[in-house]
């Protein structure tokens, strides 16, 4: 039964170079601690050629012209680890978080998905790689032998069955303590072995078991057997949980929106990788972005960025009511913005451009220390594609789209609307539009099929479909002035005679004919009670005869033009 | 070195390429069809007795029958124009064709320039709300100025928009009619569109299943619209002469307007089915106040 072992070497480095790839090239080192005591923590192999080792102090390493010095990001970290875990996850169900760096897999059952353990090592290489880490991977016939191989041999490896002694016998004994690097006790294991003279794998592997047994008891046994590869135990599963984050902190603010937009595109892209490796996509993402302490902005009511998520409510001062409307200074520390999709997608780019939308409308309003970006998972689409479904919209697009609409006509302006159960007039309220996706009705497959059948159908008059009405039944459609148009009204008889107004004057002239009226009423239990008359009056204008809708509120007593028949 | 003869001398034919090791000789369909595909072959350009012929556009219902009997429908891929002044039918024939496009599924786009569009009349017309995009233009204008403009006065801002926002439609696709409405924007801000939009909306609908209709007071679109409608009250009944109005049974002093009759005129078809002159077709609408009516009695 083969396991494979994915160990990522220098992971405090390998985390922040995830997040800085430009940075692999050059010497790196990682620092830990409360300024001015920073210690190095982790360095990469480029920072240990030039002589920094972990452990020194920031001043000592600062002389080192050619050194770039990090912070180290508990949080991206964890993001790194967990991208590691969705990475094994892609492969097999049998995942062992053995370490923060170190994760073991379970191959049974594999071959005949990835092919041999070579392709399956390769393959792994390859995406942990896609994943921004970089890794060696090793596969051996138990879980310890592949992970002694995966820390000591870079690259990948297999271990054949029964030439593990072999195999691991070039590597130094420091192989087996890894783990236990901040332990006294590996230390003085290591000068035990040292003054035996024994200093690899295949020198321990050869001393007599009774011995050793006597000198450093079951552990000693336990290290030998490591070392021969004839250590077994049993693998440990973890189910990975679905969380998916990604985090940047900035050691300078960012005050732009197009540094931003780079940034978030790093992340979204990771995330994006994440899912794909889980088979999953996402319908909702939200960003958090921690600003810069202590600073303050002017801050305008008119321009608030409104909160979406009602638990982030908090996130931003809300403004004073008794303020008055008057500008304000008030201290931003965090501002959160949600952005919901109707379908599950999983496109870097769209989520991008969406987010450079969103931001634009609604800016953070101060430098930004820190991006939060979590996606919440959701099964990807599945959609079968019909040859003889009406047009539809891709939902990628439109939703690129409505964002980009929203920008010029405002957030509220679009969508599809829905009409509130109630006779008070424009009652109707906008929401978001998802048309969903079509399906064939029988009677549509029935003239589809009567079509596909008739030649030359093309510009033949369309029978009576669906759809189509009856001239008897044609509605007389309604122009809405929106503000209704306030008018002067000559009343003879009781009905109107004559309109006047100073604002349009094609709605000034003599009544043809009015028709009415219409009363109606409503909410009088409220305080936003109506009441009102509607007349149909025809008046004559410039070049035709124009029908009006005109309203007399019985509250107010004025007259108001709602509309035009057309 | 022989050389293609460009300038052939007066005395030779100049369709007739005797001398040609380049290429080779052709049985039929006789030489000067030879000639002119050896020269198409040369140049690398297609001549224009061979461009290949646009295939006729699908025909989608326009949601009544009189229109439809009258140009064929509205053809899909193409620019439909529908003018005419206030009354004259032009949103009776909007709402009637959203509500057969809704119906047959298809996704459908509104872009209002003056935000005239009524929702209760597009109800009782029967369009499925959840397949419309309505986008209001011009509101976000007024109110970042602050100012109380009414209808007529809502200007360029609002077109800017509206032509931007069309765009996008166009260019994501996917719609099954995208719908300009115009009508009350001043003739003379409607004709400033310029003639280069109107190109570029109809060579984003071209070879695809998208029917863009633009309702404007007078023709804007000009040689881009490959249908012309215009649309007035009928002359004979002309709905101010003429009302159709119901008499109330109570109160005995009030009356209704039933309905408008409208007439619709073909214009322009670039369509085989132009006819040699303008032809016409009169309907009729109901408004749907005698509709609510009708449900309050029940």
């Amino acid at each position: 039964m083969p396991f494979a072992c994915i160990f990522v070497a220098d992971f405090p480095v390998e985390a922040l170079l995830r997040a800085e790839p430009e940075l692999r090239p050059r010497a790196l080192a990682v620092l830990e601690g409360k300024p001015p005591l920073q210690k190095v923590f982790a360095v990469n192999e480029n920072a240990r050629q030039a002589g920094v080792e972990a452990g020194m102090t920031k001043l000592e390493v600062e002389t080192c012209p050619e050194l770039v010095l990090r912070t180290r990001s508990q949080l991206q970290e964890a993001a790194a680890h967990a991208a590691l875990l969705d990475c094994a996850q892609s492969f097999s169900p049998r995942v062992e978080d053995t370490a923060c760096d170190t994760i073991v897999l379970d191959l049974a059952g594999m071959e005949p998905l990835f092919g041999p353990p070579h392709k399956i090592g390769c393959e792994m290489a390859r995406r942990v790689s896609g994943f921004g880490l970089q890794a060696s991977v090793a596969i051996a016939g138990n879980p310890d032998t592949a992970v002694l191989a995966a820390r000591g041999f870079s690259g990948m490896t297999v271990i054949s069955e029964g030439k593990e002694a072999e195999q691991l016998g070039s590597l130094p004994v420091a192989v087996l303590f890894a783990e236990e690097t901040e332990n006294e006790e590996w230390g003085r294991r290591l000068e035990t072995f040292r003054r035996w003279g024994i200093r690899s794998l295949g020198d321990l592997a050869a001393l007599p078991d009774v011995a050793l047994s006597e000198r450093l008891g079951q552990p000693g046994l336990y290290w030998q057997q490591l070392a021969r590869g004839t250590a077994s135990r049993k693998l440990i599963p973890v189910e990975a949980p679905l969380i998916f984050e990604e985090v940047i902190e900035l050691d300078d603010p960012v005050v732009l929106l197009e540094p931003l937009a780079f940034l978030l595109n790093q992340l979204l892209e990771k995330l994006c990788v994440r899912l794909t490796a889980r088979a999953l996509a996402t319908q909702e993402l939200r960003l958090e972005l921690e600003l810069q302490d202590g600073y303050e902005e002017d801050w305008h009511p008119e321009q608030a960025c409104p909160v979406r998520n009602a638990a982030d409510a908090d996130a931003r001062s809300r403004p004073d009511p008794m303020s008055g409307g008057r500008a304000t200074t008030r201290r931003a520390s965090k501002f959160s913005r949600t952005l919901c999709l109707p379908v599950p997608l999983l496109d870097s780019k769209t989520f991008l451009k969406m987010m450079q939308l969103d931001l634009k409308a609604h800016p953070p309003g101060a430098p930004i220390c820190k991006i939060r970006l979590t996606a919440e998972p959701a099964p990807p689409r599945a959609t079968q594609g019909g040859l003889f479904l009406p047009p539809s919209p891709e939902p990628e697009k439109l939703e690129l789209t409505l964002a980009r609409i929203a920008g010029i006509v405002g957030e509220n302006n679009i969508g599809s609307l829905e009409l509130l159960d109630t006779h008070r007039p424009e009652a109707f309220r906008m929401q978001r539009f998802s048309p969903g996706e079509p399906s064939l009705s029988q009677k549509q497959k029935g003239e589809k099929n009567n079509s596909s059948r008739a030649s030359g159908a093309n510009f033949a008059v369309p029978q009576s479909s669906s759809g189509e009405s009856a001239s008897g039944d044609l509605v007389t459609a309604l122009r809405i002035f929106r503000p209704a148009v306030a008018v002067s009204v000559t009343l003879q008889d009781g009905k109107p005679a004559r309109l006047a107004c100073a604002r349009r004057k094609e709605l000034e002239g003599e009544v043809l004919w009015a028709a009415g009226p219409w009363r109606s009423s409503g909410d009088w239990w409220d305080q936003q009670g109506w009441a009102r008359d509607e007349w149909d009056v025809a008046v004559r204008g410039e070049s035709a005869i124009a029908l009006y809708r005109l309203v007399r509120d019985l509250l107010s007593g004025g007259w108001l033009v709602e509309g035009t028949y057309d | 070195m022989s050389s293609f003869p460009l300038f052939p001398s007066a005395g030779a034919n100049p369709l007739v390429v005797e001398t040609q090791p380049v290429f080779p000789a052709r049985k039929s369909p006789g030489k000067v069809a030879w000639a002119a595909s050896a020269v198409d072959s040369v140049a690398g350009v297609i001549s224009a007795s061979r461009l290949e012929i646009r295939p006729l556009p699908e025909m989608v219902s326009s949601g009544i029958s009189e229109i439809d009997r009258l140009t064929g429908g509205f053809p899909r891929g193409c620019l439909t124009e529908v003018c005419g002044s206030a009354s004259s039918g032009r949103s009776s024939l909007l709402l009637a064709s959203l509500a057969a496009a809704s119906q047959r599924q298809e996704a459908c786009a509104l872009v209002d320039v003056t935000d005239a569009f009524d929702p209760l009349s597009a109800a009782e017309a029967g369009v499925k709300f959840e397949r419309l995009l309505w986008v209001r233009c011009g509101k976000l204008t007024l109110r970042r100025h602050g100012e109380e403009k009414n209808n007529r006065d809502r200007g360029e801002g609002a077109v800017e928009q509206a032509l931007r926002a069309t765009d996008l439609l166009l260019q994501s696709g996917g719609f099954g009619q995208v719908i300009i409405d115009l009508g009350d924007v001043p003739f003379r801000t409607a004709r400033r569109i310029p003639l280069t939009s109107w190109f570029r909306f109809q060579r984003a609908v071209e070879r695809t299943p998208t029917v863009l209709f633009v309702v404007s007071p007078a023709p804007c679109a000009q040689t881009c619209a490959t249908l012309l409608l215009k649309l007035q009250a009928s002359g004979k009944k002309s709905a101010a002469r003429h009302p159709r109005l119901e008499q109330s049974v109570s109160p005995a002093h009030a009356q209704l307007l039933e309905g408008l009759h409208i007439e619709g005129e073909l214009l322009r078809s670039r369509l085989p089915r132009k006819p040699a002159r303008p032809v016409r077709a009169a309907f009729a609408t109901k408004t749907s106040r005698i509709l609510e009516r009708a449900e309050v009695n029940l």
